[in-house]
């Protein structure tokens, strides 16, 4: 393992072995400024090398600045220096010869200030802008939108002259735009406060709004209020898009932790307290399994779905012969035993595994943003997630309504005498109904592991939720969990922002508590004899 | 006359009233002897008693609602809290000017919070009657507003019970909010003294210990009042066969909200004894775990027979104690498991294995509704 994270950290060192060619006398002498002590000669450095069109200076501005690059004091050359337990390992720039390990007082860092950090943005933004890759073209086109800089105007403009991308050169033409705001002459500034319409940039929009209160053209300042508030319409509109995707997000938490409920407490109207727990000990599954293959955290994520399926799943029909099947007809005292056996789980977890919160892992696939336009963006976590939980309601509707077991559940739910004279054998259909509510859960708990804590208490958290859910949306009814675990996460999310997050949350518990005293069969309510009773 | 009335076959509650009586008297001889002597009863066992005596009225409040009505309540914990709050502000509101900060009119966390007034729903509680008045109020409204809906709109059986402990949990959210005005997070705490007398004082831990001794006199009698009353037998009868006491033309609504109000309230004082024994109320006390803990020591100790509510209290929480002292880590797996195994093997607690010996008494029908009326809810 130890050894595998040695090779992956050596990697681009390796990639990068091939020598740079001595001799040239500018180059050699942006090499010796670069070493100097001289903040100043040291940036005229930079430029020097950037000036070189060196096909490697990407590199070597990336190590400066990292403290990679760094000077070897025996011999006074660059080396590339990785940092190790013994000291560092370290490879001349120049020959790419293995120099071995040396400690740290033999390889100095080469100090930089914020000017030379500065003047290497600059030069790594401006060498970007040459590269042949469009994606990175448009990347330091972005970078100089966001910190503008009246020095990189003259480039853009070289650039504009060239770029074939499309999009490239719109986003130059805005970024000239901007620049252009402050020019002195008023149609100038008016057509650049045109060409700027519907940008979404904070950039644009800071922009504009200065020109709007301090234009000296009144035409220029309506122009620009004018496109400002169009460009907040939109901005508006996309944070209601966003409002709306978190309301989702939280809410196909929620149908995802509700949902093995909908099949314990909806259909076989078991009332299990341990629910919560079981979504722990799924969430707890990917943890272990995250531990015992640390390098994959995607491929254990994966796998960690089906474990957790088992892992709950044995634990619920373990519940349902050891404790439940003797207290069927007696709800109260279910709840009860199941209460009880909910705080067993979760001393357990503190007794064998820790009682802090344990750290899982994200994998790669699952951090980062989709980033759509400047105003919105989606974390792919909460993205997978939604989807996820739209495939696991999908599943288990087609177990319902298309397989024999999905056929004797609800048959046993609806009739259990009738169905028992029909041949079913409805202790076999209790226990297999309440092990695949009992495995949903745990697939719950590998996603929410993704999303919160894993710690003892993370059932608890959702237990009550998670049977508003149901009871919400209809007792015995999938889609009534379905819609109402999303409209309960979206009524959440669109209360926050004027009430906080926890009012938000009683808000929707008091209001649920009311709608349950209004309608008690909730949403959906199952109609025929057998909700009659 | 009236009490013998009242304890006319109940023999459980007899020898139960008459061993709190020797205690409440042995209690304070014993504290009274040298500290050398081996049956000396220290200040802090005598504050654990009555903590102990103030969970037992609440384990009555509790029972009188689940084993003579039939409605499993996950929220008295709520009610108790809520008793106990109105008491905390009294006693926030004796510091006076003895704080951290100093400040005559502001209890320390609101000059922590920058407030410059007292919110209007603190006004009052500087006097001792008119926070007894809201320690019984507090609950009882809330039980009020909340039963009327609940039992008018016929929501029974599990959808009560998951209800009572959405509306525990929601307080609970609400109480940790520092702008709630309750002290937030940390609640109130750090009381000096009561009518006069400093909390610290050996006499004033007595005189509250036996307090909540007769408390829990007054509270026993009175339920039993109540479940010998005509009142009690229709509560039976609702707890038994809801709709067929309904249709012979009973207004189940009204019984059920009679004695669910009148059982909050005694939570509520139970809740108001507490608070100046342990010394702190916070928003903890409204979590749903407490409040579903009070169920579980009504079913050891035996559910229907209020004497059997105060053994469970009484064994649970000195089990507790002796666990969490000794093993903590045991504790949540013996308390998982007396929830498993009462349910299953010890339907009517332990007063019911008393019961089975002496056959004088006729044992009353097993409390549990039948499946298909809970269904019908």
């Amino acid at each position: 393992m130890r050894f595998a994270l040695l090779v992956l950290m050596l990697l681009p060192g390796l990639l990068s072995a091939a020598e740079i060619e001595t001799g040239d006398p500018a180059l050699d002498a942006a090499f010796a400024q670069i070493m100097d002590n001289d903040f100043d000669v040291k940036a005229q450095g930079v430029d020097a090398l950037v000036a070189s069109g060196h096909p490697k200076a990407v590199e070597l501005l990336n190590g400066l600045q990292d403290g990679s690059l760094r000077r070897y004091t025996r011999t006074d050359r660059l080396v590339w220096a990785i940092d190790g337990d013994a000291g560092y390992a370290i490879r001349d720039v120049f020959s790419g010869e293995d120099l071995g390990v040396e400690s740290s007082r033999k390889v100095r860092k080469l100090p930089i200030n914020n000017t030379v950090r500065g003047r290497i943005d600059a030069a790594l933004a401006s060498l970007d802008l040459n590269s042949p890759d469009p994606a990175r073209r448009l990347a330091a086109v972005g970078a100089m939108l966001a910190k503008p800089d009246p020095a990189a105007i003259p480039q853009l403009r070289t650039l504009l002259a060239s770029e074939t991308d499309p999009a490239v050169r719109a986003l130059t033409e805005i970024a000239l735009a901007v620049s252009r705001l402050g020019n002195s002459d008023a149609d100038e500034r008016l057509a650049a406060v045109d060409a700027l319409a519907g940008r979404l940039e904070p950039t644009v929009r800071n922009a504009l709004q200065a020109t709007a209160d301090h234009d000296a053209d009144p035409a220029v300042r309506e122009a620009a209020q004018h496109q400002l508030n169009l460009i907040q319409q939109q901005v508006d509109h996309y944070a209601l898009l966003e409002t709306l995707f978190f309301g989702l997000s939280a809410g196909s938490v929620l149908v995802l932790a509700a949902i093995g409920l909908a099949i314990t407490f909806g259909v076989m109207g078991v009332i299990n307290m341990a629910h919560g727990e079981l979504i722990m000990l799924g969430a707890y599954t990917t943890y272990l399994i995250q531990q015992a293959m640390p390098s994959l955290p995607g491929v254990s994520l994966l796998l960690a779905i089906p474990a957790a399926f088992v892992v709950s799943g044995l634990a619920g029909i373990g519940i349902e012969r050891g404790v439940i099947r003797f207290l069927y007809g007696r709800p109260l005292e279910t709840l009860l035993a199941t209460f009880g056996i909910s705080l067993v789980l979760q001393q357990l977890v503190r007794t064998l595994i820790s009682p802090q919160n344990v750290p899982v892992e994200n994998p790669e696939f699952m951090s980062g943003l989709w980033q759509i336009n400047p105003v919105l963006s989606l974390t792919y976590n909460r993205l997978y997630i939604f989807v996820f939980s739209l495939i696991v309601f999908a599943a288990l509707f087609m177990v319902l309504k298309k397989t024999r077991l999905g056929l004797e559940v609800r048959a046993v739910a609806q009739n259990r005498a009738m169905a028992r004279a029909m041949g079913v054998r409805s202790a076999r259909v209790d226990a297999l109904t309440f092990g695949l509510g009992s495995g949903i859960a745990g697939v719950a708990g590998v996603a929410l592991s993704q999303l919160t804590n894993v710690g003892p208490n993370l059932g608890q958290s959702y237990i009550v939720d998670s049977f508003m859910v149901v009871v919400f949306g209809g007792v015995g009814n999938l889609w009534g969990t379905l819609v109402a675990g999303l409209s309960l996460g979206v009524a959440n999310k669109i209360l926050e922002p004027w009430s906080g997050a926890v009012l938000a949350k009683i808000l929707v518990l008091v209001f649920i508590i009311l709608f349950i005293q209004k309608r008690s069969r909730g949403l959906f309510p199952q109609k025929g004899r057998a909700a009659e009773g | 006359m009236l009490i013998t009335r009242l304890l006319k076959n109940d023999r459980g509650g007899q020898v139960f009233l008459a061993l709190l009586i020797i205690t409440l008297i042995a209690v304070p001889i014993l504290h009274a002897l040298p500290e050398s002597n081996a049956l000396h009863l220290s200040t802090y066992a005598v504050t654990l008693l009555g903590k102990y005596l103030t969970y037992a009225l609440l384990a009555i409040a509790v029972d009188l609602v689940w084993g003579y009505l039939g409605i499993l309540s996950l929220g008295h914990g709520a009610f108790f809290a809520l008793g106990g709050y109105a008491m905390g502000m009294y006693l926030m509101r004796q510091i006076g000017d003895r704080g951290v900060y100093g400040n005559p009119e502001l209890p320390d966390f609101m000059v922590f919070l920058n407030w410059q007034e007292l919110p209007w729903f603190w006004h009052g509680f500087d006097s001792f009657p008119f926070a007894l008045l809201m320690v019984g109020l507090a609950p009882g409204l809330l039980a009020f507003v909340f039963g009327y809906f609940a039992f008018r709109s016929r929501v029974t059986g599990v959808y009560l019970s998951i209800i009572t402990q959405a509306l525990t949990y929601a307080l609970m959210l609400a109480f940790f909010r520092n702008e709630m005005g309750f002290g937030g997070n940390n609640g109130l705490t750090d009381f000096k003294d009561i009518l006069g007398f400093s909390l610290q004082a050996d006499s004033t831990r007595i005189g509250l210990f036996l307090a909540s001794g007769i408390a829990l006199i007054l509270g026993y009698l009175s339920c039993r009042a109540i479940v010998v009353s005509r009142l009690g037998r229709v509560a039976a009868a609702i707890r038994d066969a809801e709709s067929r006491t309904r249709f012979i033309g009973y207004r189940v609504e009204y019984v059920k909200l009679a004695i669910f109000t009148f059982s909050a309230v005694l939570a509520g004082i139970a809740g108001a004894l507490y608070v100046p024994q342990v010394g702190i109320i916070n928003p903890s006390e409204f979590s749903p775990l407490n409040s579903i803990e009070i169920v579980i020591w009504v079913a050891l100790g035996g559910r229907a027979t209020l004497y059997g509510a105060v053994m469970g209290a009484l064994t649970v929480n000195y089990a507790k104690s002796v666990f969490t002292a000794a093993l903590p880590d045991a504790w949540l797996f013996a308390l998982g498991a007396m929830f498993v195994l009462v349910t299953l093997f010890l339907p009517r607690g332990i007063a019911g294995l008393l019961r089975r010996r002496e056959k004088a008494i006729p044992p009353t029908p097993p409390s549990p509704a039948p499946a298909a009326s809970e269904a019908a809810s």
